[in-house]
């Protein structure tokens, strides 16, 4: 039913008083459906529209917050050759690592849906160890095993005679380092949710696929990936936004060293804004990632919303 | 005619009852010797590294409140994962909170429009006690007005704290005989250089026990940086905020400098933090690190045979003198507390003698007083073994040797960006590392301080 019309059965009027407009107006399906969702409003206004409007209005301020500098912040950042190094950073940090994901993912939800049913479960658990512990926590553990001076990884490699590797003083090491971390913390997330949609494509299209003799990759081709297009692209999206503004692991692994080259976004915004007390150069720092993912978010969005409709 | 209620008592004998009561109450509060009459003070001091720095903070706070009827309530904010600096952060932002804090090196100057001068207090006690270290005043002091108290607890400075049997047996350097545990120089004191250093970081290095010292982005690395810029009379920028990096030779001979000792250095100085340079002491692959005394009593606890061959000694002189990094924690009062006056007073209480030497003396001698006449507490005398290892950790007049702080004398608001961000350390590693010119290098550092000046 439309907007406007009304919910209840017009109720009697009593003593020959008329519902008056107020009534009517709280008696209207709209009205209804607007106040129930106002507690949803109020943590989306509260929790997400109010802190991002406020970083919006911090990154326009001067450094003492005292004065409006308009868009001096962001042209600032546009002049500083850190800045952009970290932007580049950060892209390649997040692709990299959601594709290391989703591919490694997508494998093991393989691996995981041709195990028995019996047998699935504790292997499912134990590979959904990593996302389950505290990234600050786990990325501690990494860091003691790349430690540069003590690294548990080197020691192995010396039984091997390989030579010891700088994984966190040498950037390329440093930063394959961080998206290792990253890539083991959140793989298991795409695994757990690429197996449910394997759950859920019918078996009957692999057994026509069968009888129309398709083989194993052309299953995968046509009808296990077009059954899954759309998990895998909100999974990618959600994966995209998160990495991109992954703080712990650089953090925790790097600070962002050797010579700034592994910052991300995040890490460089806490630098400049929390640690150097300039903290609307770290907002504008830190809203630079939103043009960046809100363009990812509208072709991915896209992609799933014409699926649907060819679906239906 | 008084209205009587049911009971037969009038609510005019009720009233005048109750304010009899009221006014007992009132004229009898100062003699009760409880605490709270005073109002509430809530502190948020800095959680030790050393377990029982907090336990003497909370014990003097409450002889305080209890001889001043004030209730002082403690928080103890770890500087962990930069807590202490997100709950100033967060209390700036929202103007309540604590009603005093302990600030880290750069905030007061950061927050200095937001906290109570303390002229007043620091007026008295430099009366009573002299001079404060200028390292504490470039940082305390902004604008001409006393911002923050420099604080005892968490205070640091960072000598070389040195295996003196390496230094002697590879390097041939008797630094005990140099530096000893009395107010006087010994023979070959002056010949501490930053050049004899260089010759015996390759010495050490050759013989397998580099000399620990970090080039990342954490303090202790920014620290010794910013000592050697120091010796060296180099600075990027001066104290009226102009850059001087183009054309400063003194600044190309420190960087230079600093390129040449990092071929002595282990190879992964890169990524080092401030835990890494304690490590390679105590587990006895390094010579030398500077730090404060937390590395050797760490030693003394976990590889005590090291500990026995740790002796803390001045840094090294450069051509423009000796300085020694140091590292303040300074204890604000914010302009929105409302307890002031009481806060001032329990600050000034904590930065007496007595009081400071107790804090000094809990800590096992790792709290600096910013007084340079209180750098005689007993405890670095007698701290061991060996005994006297630390005598020579606060600055001694002998050692003819100033506080540094890495960026000075630059405003401290742009002084405090270029800290974090390391940028002392980055430009060594572009060169050492990174493989720039040093032309490049400085054009890099050039560009990064105006990008820091910019937006004021």
């Amino acid at each position: 039913m439309a907007d406007g019309t009304i919910a209840a059965p017009r109720a009697p009027d009593f003593a020959g008083q008329r519902a008056n407009s107020l009534q009517r107006f709280s008696r209207r399906r709209s009205t209804i459906a607007f106040l129930m969702t106002l507690p949803l409003l109020a943590v989306v206004v509260g929790l997400i529209a109010y802190p991002a409007a406020y970083g919006i209005y911090l990154s326009l301020l001067n450094r003492r917050m005292t004065e409006f500098a308009g868009l001096l912040n962001y042209e600032i950042l546009f002049d500083s050759d850190t800045f952009w190094n970290v932007a580049w950073q950060s892209c390649i940090f997040a692709i990299t690592a959601v594709l290391a994901k989703a591919l490694i993912g997508f494998w093991l939800a393989h691996m995981l849906h041709d195990i028995p049913a019996k047998g699935q479960r504790k292997w499912r658990g134990m590979l959904l160890i990593p996302w389950v512990i505290p990234p600050a926590l786990s990325t501690l553990g990494w860091w003691w095993m790349f430690d540069p001076t003590y690294s548990s990884i080197n020691y192995v490699l010396s039984i091997f005679a390989i030579p010891a590797v700088s994984w966190l003083g040498e950037p390329n090491w440093a930063r394959t380092a961080v998206i290792i971390v990253n890539v083991w913390y959140g793989a298991p997330f795409f695994m757990i949710m690429y197996l449910a949609a394997l759950k859920s494509v019918p078996e009957q299209l692999y057994e026509a696929a069968a009888i129309d003799g398709a083989s194993s990759w052309q299953r995968l081709r046509f009808v296990t990936l077009p059954m899954m297009a759309n998990i895998i692209s909100i999974t990618v999206l959600f994966s995209l936004i998160v990495t991109f503004a992954n703080y712990d692991i650089v953090r925790v692994l790097t600070n962002g060293g050797p010579r700034d080259l592994t910052h991300v976004f995040a890490s460089y915004a806490f630098q400049v804004g929390i640690l150097s007390g300039n903290i609307p150069r770290g907002a504008a720092v830190s809203l630079f990632m939103l043009p960046l993912l809100a363009i990812c978010a509208f072709f991915v969005l896209r992609g799933v919303t014409r699926r649907n409709k060819e679906q239906m | 005619m008084s209205i009587r209620a049911g009971n037969g008592i009038s609510r005019r004998n009720v009233l005048r009852s109750g304010a009899g009561v009221m006014a007992a109450g009132t004229l009898s509060a100062p003699m009760v010797h409880a605490q709270g009459t005073g109002g509430t003070l809530r502190c948020g001091f800095w959680d030790h590294w050393v377990p029982v720095g907090n336990d003497i903070l909370r014990r003097l706070c409450a002889e305080w409140g209890q001889a001043n009827r004030v209730e002082v309530q403690i928080d103890f904010i770890t500087s962990v994962g930069n807590q202490n600096l997100l709950t100033i952060a967060a209390q700036a932002q929202s103007r309540s909170g604590h009603d005093l804090l302990s600030f880290p090196t750069w905030e007061p100057a950061s927050k200095a429009e937001l906290l109570e001068p303390v002229d007043d207090v620091m007026g008295r006690l430099i009366a009573k006690y002299g001079a404060v270290t200028p390292a504490a005043e470039y940082l305390g002091k902004i604008g001409g007005k006393w911002v923050a108290i420099p604080a005892v607890s968490g205070t640091q400075m960072k000598p070389a704290c040195v295996r003196f049997d390496l230094l002697q047996q590879h390097a041939g350097i008797d630094i005990r005989a140099m530096w000893p545990n009395r107010n006087e120089r010994g023979p070959g004191a002056e010949t501490w250089t930053w050049d004899t250093f260089l010759m015996a970081a390759e010495k050490c290095h050759a013989a397998g026990f580099p000399f620990g010292i970090p080039m990342g982005s954490f303090s202790d690395a920014v620290d010794l940086v910013g000592a050697v810029f120091a010796g060296y009379g180099a600075s990027v920028m001066d104290a009226r905020g102009n850059i001087t990096v183009r054309g400063n030779a003194k600044l190309r001979t420190a960087i230079e400098y600093m390129v040449r000792l990092g071929r002595f250095l282990p190879n992964d100085v890169w990524a080092w933090d401030d835990a890494s340079n304690n490590r390679a002491l105590i587990s006895g692959r390094s010579a030398l690190i500077f730090n404060p005394p937390s590395a050797w009593a760490v030693a003394k606890r976990d590889q005590p045979a090291v500990a026995a061959q740790c002796w803390t000694v001045p840094c090294p002189a450069g051509p423009e003198g000796r300085f020694t990094p140091y590292l303040p924690y300074f204890w604000g009062i914010w302009g929105f507390s409302r307890n002031k006056n009481s806060a001032k007073a329990l600050l000034e209480h904590l930065s007496e003698r007595p009081q400071a030497e107790a804090q000094t003396t809990t800590s096992s001698g790792y709290d600096i007083p910013p007084f340079m006449s209180m750098n005689d507490f007993a405890i670095w005398a007698t701290e061991g073994p060996p005994v006297g290892t630390v005598f020579n950790y606060p600055i001694k007049a002998h050692h003819q040797s100033q506080t540094s702080v890495a960026f000075a004398p630059a405003p401290a608001e742009f002084a405090v960006q270029a800290y974090t961000q390391a940028l002392n350390t980055k430009v060594v590693a572009r060169i050492a590392q990174g493989g720039e010119t040093i032309d490049q290098a400085l054009t890099w550092l050039e560009r990064e301080m105006n990008t820091i000046k910019r937006g004021g």
